[in-house]
């Protein structure tokens, strides 16, 4: 079919070179833009030249592999993520900041590729202040998640690769919880785990979930919950992020190391016996 | 996969969709709702790519809204399942069609009539009394072929929606969360409740 089209459609565009950028600084771009590689699909080069199950040794690896989880409660938004970055089974990084800090009232998670998340969470940012401005209110949550769902929907099959949770207050004290990712989706719930170790934190989380919990508890089932996917999944590790979302905004609860974690949890609350303590056992 | 049943009786058609949210092997969300109601007395029900789906599904809502904001009227059902297969045709030979199947299920105002449209991606549309999508369409057929009768009223049909809800249940490997149930007739669009 696209082959079909480009056959009866104008030769595209090569002079490049000649395109004005030095735009640069002279104000918000009113709407994005990108420049397109000079050949016939872009959307089918991006596939060939980046890995996926089909294609492992790919020129350009993205980075994939995570765990993320956020949950409504009593007391607001918990939001906990790991911190590995992986490129096929080599871990490229044990320090990824995978909350995105959209503004006070907003986070963002990140799975699936760090640039596409990196670049339009931000871009989501710039579009809530404008809306802040314009309205001279916060954006609600379900607004800025549409934006954002919006704005993937329009790349679809353009090789955009994000799951993310955008969670938040907006306006009026309300608390959202939104599950986004590039294949269009956008839904509202209560709890949400993204990423390849999504159903080993969903298996603790769920069952140590109620509304009802207090501010400690549902803080330390996040932290538990994430600890889980980090011991079960191989793509997920490194550091434990944790977020909670009350009326006035975020507060950071730590960026702490799954090891310490790991061995508390095992040495002092007695879990995780499948792991020996002695080399004969 | 989801399920969308449609069942038209005397004066009014009952619609039922999956409450499951899938993405991949896991359910996100079991509260689902897959219809949108494009006005006061025509409900919309969709299944197929994700994104897609609701995105063409509130495309077709807000024109619908609009026609009502500027007629001060409703667009008969007839009418919207003729836009909506006109909006699906011309998007099927577009770069990028949507991929989505629809029942449409209505209350005609004007002759009094329910109808119950079966549409698909690739721009079918018929009238017809009994419909579904996906697997729902082999367990489900052939106990509407076999029982559904013409002129039956609310308690029949919504027995016969229990007897397909009961079968999928029974034979789909799938949990699909139960159905949503709603009824639409004279008096406009409302929940079942009753099918966990």
């Amino acid at each position: 079919m696209d082959a079909l089209v480009s056959k009866y459609a104008a030769e595209p565009e090569l002079d490049i070179a000649e395109e004005d950028d030095d735009e640069v600084g002279t104000g918000l771009p009113q709407s994005v833009s990108f420049t397109l590689p000079p050949i016939d699909h872009p959307a089918k080069f991006l596939r060939a030249m980046t890995d996926d199950h089909a294609n492992p040794s790919a020129p350009i690896k993205l980075k994939h592999g995570t765990t993320t989880l956020a949950f409504k409660f009593r007391g607001g938004v918990i939001v906990c993520t790991d911190s590995r970055a992986t490129q096929g089974s080599w871990i490229a990084s044990q320090t990824v900041k995978k909350v995105i800090e959209i503004n006070p009232y907003l986070l963002g998670t990140m799975a699936g590729g760090a640039a596409d998340c990196q670049y339009w969470l931000t871009y989501l940012g710039m579009e809530c202040r404008l809306h802040q401005l314009r309205h001279k209110r916060l954006i609600s949550v379900a607004a800025a998640s549409k934006i954002l769902a919006n704005l993937v929907y329009s790349y679809k099959g353009m090789g955009l690769s994000m799951g993310t949770m955008l969670t938040g207050v907006g306006h009026g004290g309300v608390f959202g919880l939104y599950y986004v990712d590039s294949d269009g989706n956008r839904v509202e719930g209560n709890l949400f785990c993204v990423g390849s170790g999504a159903t080993f934190a969903y298996g603790v989380l769920d069952r140590g979930y109620q509304w009802e919990l207090t501010d400690e508890e549902a803080l330390e089932l996040g932290r538990r919950s994430i600890l889980a996917a980090t011991h079960r999944d191989a793509y997920s590790g490194g550091y434990i992020n944790l977020y909670h979302i009350k009326e006035d905004g975020w507060v950071h609860h730590g960026f702490n190391d799954t090891n310490p974690i790991f061995w508390k949890q095992k040495l002092e609350k007695g879990e995780f016996q499948n792991v020996s303590t002695t080399l004969d056992a | 996969m989801d399920v969308l049943l449609g069942i038209r009786g005397k004066d009014f058609v009952l619609i039922g969709t999956s409450k499951a949210f899938l993405h991949g092997i896991t359910v996100m969300k079991a509260t689902d709702d897959k219809t949108r109601a494009l006005n006061d007395h025509t409900l919309l029900a969709f299944s197929g790519e994700a994104g897609d789906t609701i995105q063409f599904a509130e495309f077709i809502q807000a024109n619908t809204q609009l026609y009502t904001m500027r007629h001060s009227s409703d667009l008969p059902v007839a009418a919207v399942a003729a836009f909506v297969r006109s909006e699906l045709a011309s998007s099927l030979r577009s770069r990028h069609p949507y991929t989505v199947n629809m029942l449409i299920g209505g209350y005609d105002t004007k002759s009094d009539t329910p109808m119950l449209y079966w549409l698909d991606y690739l721009a079918s549309s018929t009238e017809i009394p009994y419909a579904a999508h996906g697997y729902a369409q082999y367990y489900c057929m052939s106990i509407l072929d076999a029982h559904y009768k013409k002129g039956m009223n609310v308690e029949e049909v919504t027995g016969l929606m229990r007897d397909c809800h009961e079968e999928l249940r029974r034979r789909m490997p799938i949990d699909f969360k139960g159905l949503r149930v709603k009824i639409v007739d004279k008096d406009g669009v409302r929940e079942v409740e009753g099918f966990d």
